[in-house]
């Protein structure tokens, strides 16, 4: 059993090889919902993602608790009344990045990407195209970038100052280095 | 062996996450649950100004309007060096009274793989009481003008509706009313909060002399939170006129039962001193 065992995982290590994963445990999600009357942004440098140089998988997932505003009361409202991230710890996103192979990852540069799939935030999930920027840096490590816009409501997030002191659209901005 | 490989495709879409160890934040909405303080500190480089009022006792009825007449201030200015040091100032017309604090957070409840079930904090107060005393013949217990207290702060939020606090305390006096009575008075306060909608808590809190001067009750006190925005506007209901450590825990006279209650309210507003790096550079 044991030897099996061992054989099984050396099989996923030539999986691993065989199979190019990229990954980061440091990704930034930038998120903005500030209105004439406040500034409301938060920052979370703790995203994870990982993606597959096979067939363009994409995983991103960042922990709510995670985002870091300037004011604590703030941060406070956003995981209490809006987010409830005690019930909804995660929003994450799956999906595939759309035409890959046409993208030569060992050449430097940046390339538009788009990728589908789907959206959860606060317990809702959404299908959606988001599309960024893949940039093979000089040292052969891999950027992306993107910008979404969401609608609060979209999302089931609500409370009365969403339309006035709160934007009823959040920008989400992504940023991550990929080893 | 190649094949498979290919056959057993990773799927990334399989969530193979771990819990994560997470910080509980917000076991209480404000630094102070009524009179005396909560495990709760101000962030780091947040500045937290707070305005207190404590009115006359109800039971002064229509000539003092319900106690309206006979009001107290107290300003009090709190900033937070780390996310878990932070220390204040405050100057009160109750006894004009300046008081000098330091809170500091040494444990701090977290959920996730081995979890810390509470938030425990130590906070010392100095309390220096300024007001002129011109009877020739009073006793060193209204002339010594020097008081410190010192608490540990053991609180556990159950979940997002409910906290409880205990706070062991000992209030340091130079002289006493009688030269029997304790200089060092012990007591143990229990506080509670109960969210009742999205931005209301209301909030108690009792402290339990141990060895009460004579004459004097223990302090019992009823609060509404009221969050709004970058405000927490706190309304309340007490038997203690005094607002310090000393004067609430250990001074308090009045009586529920007799009417004693006095109104009174906190409202506080911060102020972001120092930006958190992210925050610096512009979006």
């Amino acid at each position: 059993m044991k030897k099996a065992l061992v054989i099984f995982s050396l099989f996923c290590v030539c999986q691993l090889s065989a199979q190019k994963m990229y990954s980061t445990k440091s990704g930034q999600v930038k998120f903005n919902a500030s209105s004439a009357l406040e500034s409301i942004r938060a920052v979370n440098n703790q995203g994870g993602s990982r993606w597959l140089e096979s067939n363009g998988q994409l995983v991103f997932s960042v922990l709510i608790k995670g985002f870091k505003f300037e004011n604590q009361l703030m941060e406070d409202h956003f995981n209490e009344n809006y987010m409830e991230s005690s019930k909804f710890p995660k929003a994450e996103f799956k999906g595939y990045i759309n035409n890959l192979e046409r993208i030569d990852l060992t050449k430097a540069g940046a390339n538009e990407v788009s990728a589908e799939g789907t959206l959860t935030i606060h317990g809702v999930s959404q299908k959606m195209t988001v599309n960024g920027t893949l940039t093979v840096l000089s040292s052969g490590k891999i950027m992306l970038k993107s910008d979404l816009k969401i609608k609060l409501k979209d999302f089931n997030i609500t409370g009365s100052y969403i339309g006035s002191k709160i934007a009823p659209d959040a920008t989400i901005s992504l940023y991550c280095i990929y080893e | 062996m190649h094949s498979f490989s290919l056959n057993a495709q990773t799927d990334l879409f399989k969530d193979s996450s771990s819990p994560v160890k997470e910080k509980l934040r917000s076991t209480f909405k404000s630094t102070r649950i009524v009179s005396g303080h909560s495990v709760e500190n101000v962030g780091k480089g947040i500045l937290d100004f707070r305005i207190s009022h404590r009115f006359g006792s109800i039971s002064g009825g229509t000539y003092e309007f319900f106690g309206l007449d006979n009001a107290f201030t107290r300003l009090a200015l709190d900033y937070g060096i780390t996310d878990r040091l932070m220390v204040g100032i405050s100057r009160g017309t109750y006894d004009k009274e300046f008081t000098a604090l330091l809170k500091y957070k040494i444990l701090q409840q977290t959920t996730g793989p081995s979890a810390m079930p509470i938030t425990m904090s130590y906070v010392g107060t100095g309390m220096w009481r300024t007001i002129k005393n011109f009877d020739p013949l009073a006793s060193a217990f209204k002339t010594q003008n020097f008081f410190h207290s010192h608490q540990l702060l053991i609180a556990r939020k159950f979940n997002d509706y409910t906290s409880l606090q205990l706070m062991p305390t000992m209030v340091y006096y130079q002289a006493t009313p009688k030269p029997t009575d304790n200089n060092m008075m012990w007591s143990m306060g229990v506080a509670a909060r109960q969210r009742v909608s999205k931005r209301v808590n209301l909030t108690g809190e009792y402290y339990y002399q141990f060895t009460p001067f004579d004459g004097y009750t223990n302090s019992m006190s009823f609060g509404v939170d009221i969050e709004t925005g970058g405000h927490v506007f706190q309304l309340h209901l007490t038997n203690s006129y005094g607002t310090t450590e000393r004067s609430f825990i250990h001074e308090t006279t009045g009586k529920w039962g007799d009417g004693d209650i006095h109104f009174g309210f906190n409202i506080s507003r911060v102020f972001t001193i120092v930006k958190p790096k992210d925050f610096k550079n512009k979006w």
